[in-house]
């Protein structure tokens, strides 16, 4: 499992992938990994309600790679809801981010692996 | 687009309905007709706005159900859906159905049942509206408005408590409203000390589940004249959509499906947003109705909350939000709830809006689908 950016020939970059870059209409061409990268916390939820399947409380991050060509944006579990607007953050790999047998979407439709964003910490 | 009329309109209860959407669309669609003095056998097409019937309740083939069950055989059928905003998708397709000629008469009702699930298990049926990535997150619509709200409050300075009077303002609307699903006055610290949904979003920040139906019956102008001489006209229409992905928003505080659909509609109807008297915005949560007042031109970016806070969307204000007390009070059965916009809308132009009526000659409503995904607004005036 890898967390990568899409990538067109004119350097715009997207997650997920298009069948098109919405930018410019040009095919993606190229991956970036992202897991190599840190991003910055743009905002965040804590979510105490959440349908079948899914952890409570579930926090949940939108984060900004700041990359050469362009910026791109993800959205993801945060490993923690102590955290604020601007933090530093980097992707952990978990291997079930919610049960695929609870919900309504059907289990073999989609990857149910991926990376929640941890708080960069400095040891 | 020629100017499409509005000779009807009707809704049910919103609520915690007994009756299953077969029923609850046949008690709007009927009243509807039966207001107008149209008999079913004139109905040219049937369009009914559902987002999720199969899902929510097992029941597919709705529309063909429907026109049975009306005796509006013969009538051309269909479903229009586009999730919460499957009520102005359906405007749109009835005002396109009438003003390409193809129907005289034009039968849209919107509904959906959905109290019959858990709470989660309706919020997943929504939620299913989401690309993979975000879906295997846990990522609810709830979810998005926290997200959005707290960047709002931070990028703008804005006070939660702004959140709150939207509430606050919509639940003593939706008092006056018979068909609401909450007609009770709730205060701001009630709002505020509410259970946290979607930090920092509580659960009176949230529109509830809700049973319910909605119809409006459409014709070319001249066809309405021979049924009424107080009727309403469809002056400006359009749609729009933004990111399915919603974390690919360049400003997530900008909706640009709520900013392309309204230029468009306001320059069908060659008015601009001064114009307008009195709106009904998709308060399915209460961040919603910033966003939306300012994206379309009512306030400037960033400031919606503080027309709130100085009661300038008040039912005495200068421009009334949610006169019939939002999707906030009144409820939010998915596919019922954009023909419900314009049901109030045809009453506040026409003047019988009763307890409700505020003085309005041009009313704009805005159908937001996903968390702005999809959107379609409407202008409306009196003929």
């Amino acid at each position: 499992m890898t967390l990568e950016a899409h990538r067109c020939p004119d350097g715009h970059l997207t997650y997920p992938a298009h069948a098109r870059c919405p930018t410019c209409g040009h095919p993606q061409t190229d991956t970036v990994d992202l897991t190599e990268h840190t991003a910055t916390l743009l905002t965040w939820t804590t979510s105490t309600a959440p349908p079948p399947g899914v952890r409570e409380p579930n926090h949940l991050g939108i984060v900004a790679f700041d990359l050469e060509t362009d910026t791109v944006q993800v959205l993801g579990q945060l490993t923690t809801g102590d955290v604020a607007i601007g933090d530093e953050l980097h992707p952990v790999y978990e291997e079930q981010l919610r049960d695929p047998e609870a919900g309504i979407r059907e289990p073999t439709s989609q990857e149910w692996d991926g990376y929640r964003f941890a708080p960069v910490t400095d040891d | 687009m020629d100017t499409v009329a509005v000779i009807s309109a009707a809704m049910t209860d919103f609520g915690n309905r007994d009756a299953w959407l077969r029923d609850l669309l046949a008690e709007a669609g009927a009243a509807c007709l039966e207001d107008a003095g149209v008999p079913a056998d004139a109905v040219d097409h049937l369009l009914v706005s559902n987002m999720a019937s199969g899902e929510l309740e097992g029941q597919t083939g709705v529309p063909n159900m429907l026109a049975h069950d009306l005796g509006a055989l013969g009538a051309y059928t269909a479903r229009v859906d586009q999730t919460s905003a499957s009520g102005g998708a359906g405007i749109y397709a009835a005002c396109q159905s009438v003003a390409s000629g193809a129907s005289d008469m034009t039968l849209l009702v919107g509904g959906e049942k959905m109290t019959h699930r858990s709470t989660a298990e309706a919020t997943d049926v929504i939620a299913s509206l989401t690309h993979p990535v975000e879906y295997k997150h846990g990522v609810t619509l709830p979810s998005f408005a926290g997200l959005t709200a707290r960047l709002y409050l931070d990028t703008y300075d804005a006070p939660r408590e702004s959140l709150g009077k939207v509430a606050v303002k919509n639940h003593r609307n939706g008092i006056d409203n018979p068909h609401a699903q909450f007609r009770k006055e709730v205060d701001l610290e009630t709002v505020l000390e509410s259970p946290i949904v979607a930090d920092p979003l509580r659960l009176y920040d949230f529109c509830p589940i809700t049973d319910g139906s909605a119809a409006l019956l459409f014709c070319p102008p001249d066809v309405a004249a021979e049924y009424t001489d107080d009727y309403a006209l469809v002056t400006g229409i359009a749609g729009a959509t933004d990111t399915h992905v919603v974390h690919e928003r360049d400003d997530p505080t900008t909706m640009a499906g709520v900013v392309k659909s309204g230029e468009r509609a306001y320059e069908m109807a060659d008015r601009d947003p001064a114009d307008v008297d009195v709106a009904e915005l998709h308060d399915m949560f209460t961040i919603l109705e910033f966003l939306q007042s300012e994206d379309l031109g009512f306030f400037e970016k960033g400031r919606g909350w503080v027309a709130v806070e100085d009661g300038v969307t008040d039912r005495d204000g200068a421009l009334p939000i949610n006169t019939s007390g939002g999707l906030k009070s009144k409820g939010h059965p998915l596919g019922a709830s954009g023909v419900a916009q314009l049901y109030e809308l045809y009453h506040q132009v026409l003047g019988t809006a009763g307890p409700r009526q505020v003085t309005a000659d041009v009313a704009l409503a805005c159908n937001v689908g996903g968390f702005g995904n999809c959107v379609t607004t409407t202008i409306l005036e009196a003929a």
